[in-house]
């Protein structure tokens, strides 16, 4: 066992009088006596009417012989217990003074009472159907400023919006083009390994063309966007809410909704179907590649059979899907940048949510799509 | 100045957040022309007052009016018109940080004045000349200094030569001197566009220098507890809070 620094002494001086000696060093780093146990025999001790604490050679002192203090009062306290402190070092005393010179403001501790799993979900679910509300609104409130700016009464600057088209537009090319190849490449080996049983590769042409232009194209842009663009729109929003920039448009008269998300859902509305087409070209490209180099397919004939893969149809449902996708990207991001509360924390949190969202809403969304064009043959 | 009629008028107002109550049963007037000092200790609500005052925040109960029309009450087109006569320089500038200071000063000039970009820009640099940072104009405000980006916001809260000016604790996190600057250009401003003033602060010096009426807020007592020009209320004030709060804590007792 390691020797302790600090020593207790207790000695009962008179029948209700205990006096407790302290001695040695009381450091916070110090491995010091257990203090816990000589409280709790306190506390069950009975008719004690006073406690001295006296100074028996305390050598060294900081914070932790003043939480043993304060304990020690504390527990007294509710006894109806006397302390006297007055053999203590001084500074001692003056902290303990200092500590106990602005009483506890009633109410301002937070109550840690433990809430019934049944109380929480509950609060979940008001929570969940306010969120629920929240978006409804904020969508309503986007087409409304849609509605004043097809009327020419929308106030935002036309620069902020060529920024953020070039923001989402040609900045995003490079990255785009990665993930479209490799997908465009991973679809022709899927396909390949299957048709070649069949001897029929010349159809992975067919599979990477119709596959990229009614769906890869579409939700690969999608979720790249939502994390490169929707979590960006999160976190400036965000910021200008913490800065209270937020606050300096509305009491200028300028609508939030106009002034920074109209301008961004626009541009992710407009540049979000391009990026799409060029994802399914350069997907497209990828399979090519593979097409040609494994599966000994001529240039001509994987073109030729792309050609008749791809349908008017097929490119349409694509863009359409792209389009829808860009505007769940730029709300979930632009909503949760406006909602924001205002530290660094709730930044980095709209963020995550503003990502996560725009996925889940974009997986919904396409799933629902996809049947709608099944049940109508499109 | 108090013969003329009141310019803004709270009445009974309550603030609060959701159950929360800030402060309740405010009732003060601002006069045309006043430097309106909002004073109280740290966390009592005086820039949630501002929020108010400036419609960014409904009251939970009572007026805030504007000659005489309530605020909340009003339409869209009214309330807009209001905003549009009202200049708030926030606690920390609030700048648009996408844009430069003379972009940001030329936003509200493109939105409510016919004046042509020529016209804006030479108004974005007497506005910025007036609080001595003529030259800044192509400057982003991540690239100015703490001081600076606060003038640069009053800068654009002028822009549109507004008759309210709100001030959100000009004086934090200035240094002495520049704190007295912003004092005599809130002074100077007052006399010279006429504009009336209303300054959130706890700066004992500039309460007293520049302050023509107040009211107090008591965090405690969640109301305000006693208005009246700062130089009055250290004289004659009995309440012990206030006298407390415009004495340092020091009593006359410890003084003499």
């Amino acid at each position: 066992m390691t020797t302790t620094t600090s020593q207790i002494r207790m000695e009962q001086v008179r029948e209700d009088v205990r006096r407790i000696g302290l001695s040695g060093s009381w450091r916070v780093n110090d491995s010091r006596a257990d203090v816990g146990m000589e409280l709790a025999a306190l506390d069950r001790a009975s008719g004690i009417q006073r406690i001295e604490v006296v100074d028996d050679g305390i050598t060294d002192w900081d914070s932790a012989l003043l939480t043993f203090l304060r304990a020690l009062h504390a527990m007294s306290r509710s006894r109806g217990v006397a302390v006297d402190v007055s053999d203590l070092p001084e500074g001692v005393r003056r902290l303990l003074a200092m500590a106990d010179s602005v009483p506890e403001r009633t109410g301002a501790r937070r109550s840690t009472d433990t809430v019934l799993w049944v109380t929480r979900v509950g609060a979940r679910t008001v929570k969940g159907f306010r969120d629920l509300r929240d978006s409804v609104s904020f969508l309503g409130e986007l087409t409304l400023a849609f509605g004043a700016m097809l009327r020419g009464r929308a106030r935002f600057r036309r620069t902020d919006f060529w920024a953020v088209i070039q923001e989402c537009g040609p900045e995003a090319l490079p990255i785009i083009s990665l993930i479209s190849v490799l997908v465009g490449m991973i679809l022709a080996f899927l396909g390949a390994v299957q048709l070649r049983m069949f001897g029929a590769e010349i159809f992975i042409a067919d599979a990477v063309a119709v596959g990229m232009a009614r769906e890869m194209g579409a939700l690969m842009t999608a979720i790249l966007m939502a994390g490169r663009t929707g979590a960006a729109f999160a976190a400036r929003l965000g910021t200008m809410q913490v800065n209270e920039e937020i606050d300096a448009l509305q009491t200028m008269g300028f609508s939030p909704m106009e002034f920074l998300v109209l301008p961004r859902a626009l541009a992710l509305i407009l540049m979000m179907p391009l990026l799409a087409i060029y994802a399914v070209a350069l997907g497209i490209l990828g399979g090519a590649v593979v097409g040609i180099l494994m599966l000994d397919l001529t240039p001509t004939q994987y073109y030729v059979q792309t050609v008749n893969a791809l349908s008017l149809n097929a490119v349409v449902s694509g863009l359409i899907k792209s389009a829808v996708f860009g505007v769940l990207v730029a709300v979930s991001g632009c909503m949760q940048g406006i909602r924001c509360g205002r530290s660094a924390s709730a930044v980095g949190d709209a963020t995550t949510a503003a990502v996560v969202n725009a996925i889940v809403y974009i997986v919904l969304a396409d799933s629902l799509i996809s049947v709608i064009y099944v049940i109508t043959g499109f | 100045m108090t013969d003329l009629p009141p310019y803004l008028q709270i009445s009974d107002l309550t603030m609060a957040y959701g159950d929360f109550v800030i402060q309740r049963d405010l009732s003060f007037t601002i006069h045309r022309g006043d430097i309106f000092i909002i004073m109280g200790g740290s966390g009592c609500g005086k820039s949630t007052l501002v929020r108010h005052m400036v419609g960014l925040k409904a009251p939970a109960r009572g007026t805030v009016a504007y000659d005489g029309m309530s605020f909340w009450d009003a339409n869209a087109a009214e309330r807009a018109r209001q905003l549009r006569r009202i200049g708030i320089l926030y606690q920390s500038g609030a700048l648009w940080s996408s844009m430069t200071l003379a972009e940001n000063i030329a936003v509200p000039l493109e939105a409510y004045t016919i004046l042509s970009p020529a016209d804006i820009a030479d108004v974005v640099s007497l506005k910025l000349a007036l609080v001595g940072l003529a030259g800044f104009e192509d400057y982003y405000p991540a690239e100015i200094s703490g001081g600076m980006r606060k003038r640069a916001g009053l800068a654009r809260a002028m822009a549109l030569d507004p008759d309210i000016l709100f001030f959100d604790e000009p004086s934090a996190g200035l240094d002495p001197v520049s704190a007295k600057l912003l004092d005599d250009l809130i002074l100077e401003l007052r006399d010279s566009l006429g504009a009336t003033v209303v300054v959130v602060t706890h700066e004992l010096a500039s309460i007293f220098a520049i302050g023509d009426d107040s009211v107090f807020l008591d965090p405690d007592r969640k109301t305000m507890i006693a208005q009246g020009a700062p130089k009055d209320l250290l004289r004659s004030c009995e309440d012990p809070t206030v006298q407390a709060f415009l004495r340092r804590g020091v009593t006359d007792k410890e003084r003499s």
